[in-house]
């Protein structure tokens, strides 16, 4: 017992995650990925649910070409209408994947794939599937199945939900 | 910091068990402390995960990242998590007698 705990009981530690990507830039998908990715890593058990523009991350199609957000982001100190000039999210998202290599943070393509492999259980949401008029087969093939929100519950039972 | 016995040998480990000086590492410390771990008999298989841990730690100083260790040990990323299963990384550098490793990825 280490002496950090003051005699109190040390709180539980959590055994499961279950993460919700909801963000389709570059910005508004890392973190869910590294959080499940930790949390995996950490021996817990992790569910990654992807909704709405979330689904990028997963979409066969559109895996590989997911952006910062230039515009309407003010984390990057760009002036408005320069963030909206043709080229420069494409521009940012290089530089920004440059530096992400040197520190061994995958693309996501491989990062989710990696994840997958690692154990998680990778969901895409009923109702965004339905309103973008998609089906399993547009999504990469760790993709175990599309559920409902009620789904999700259930899987998340027990354990936490982190929003992203 | 304490003093822990492995295998007849005594070592220094940190509050998380973790050992403080790879050079009082030795093959039985790592198999006792596989064994405290709740991994049981180590393979050939997680061998050769615990030998790549070790060697890039001694050569760069840093414990390799999950995605190194799947790519460059020779042990896919599913069976590094079949091997060690509450965490490859921290488990198999507890085993191989070197700090925890503390990048995210």
């Amino acid at each position: 017992m280490s002496a950090k705990t003051n005699g109190k009981v040390p709180p539980e530690p959590i055994e499961k995650v279950s993460i919700i990507v909801s963000k389709g830039s570059l910005e508004g998908v890392y973190p869910g990925l590294i959080m499940a990715n930790g949390a995996r890593m950490g021996g817990i058990e992790a569910n990654l649910f992807f909704t709405f523009f979330g689904l990028d991350a997963i979409s066969k199609a559109k895996h590989e070409h997911v952006k910062v957000a230039t515009v309407g982001n003010p984390g990057l100190h760009l002036a408005t209408w320069a963030g909206g000039i043709p080229g420069v999210s494409s521009l940012v998202t290089h530089k920004l994947a440059q530096e992400m290599e040197k520190l061994d943070i995958p693309p996501i393509p491989e990062f989710v794939e990696m994840i997958a492999e690692s154990g998680a259980g990778l969901y895409a949401c009923q109702a965004s599937v339905d309103l973008f008029g998609l089906t399993q087969d547009d999504f990469v093939d760790e993709v175990e199945d599309v559920i409902t929100v009620g789904e999700f519950y259930g899987l998340a039972a027990s354990g936490q939900i982190i929003f992203t | 910091m304490s003093t822990v016995t492995y295998a007849g040998a005594d070592v220094e480990v940190d509050a998380e068990g973790f050992m403080t000086d790879p050079a009082q590492w030795n093959e039985q410390v790592a198999a006792a402390i596989a064994a405290d771990a709740g991994i049981g008999e180590l393979t050939d298989r997680h061998w050769l995960v615990v030998d790549f841990m070790r060697r890039t730690y001694l050569e760069s100083g840093s414990a390799p990242s999950i995605r190194t260790l799947g790519k460059a040990s020779g042990v896919p990323i599913k069976e590094l998590y079949q091997l060690f299963p509450k965490g490859p990384a921290k488990l198999a550098a507890k085993v191989a007698g070197i700090p925890k490793p503390r990048g995210c990825i």
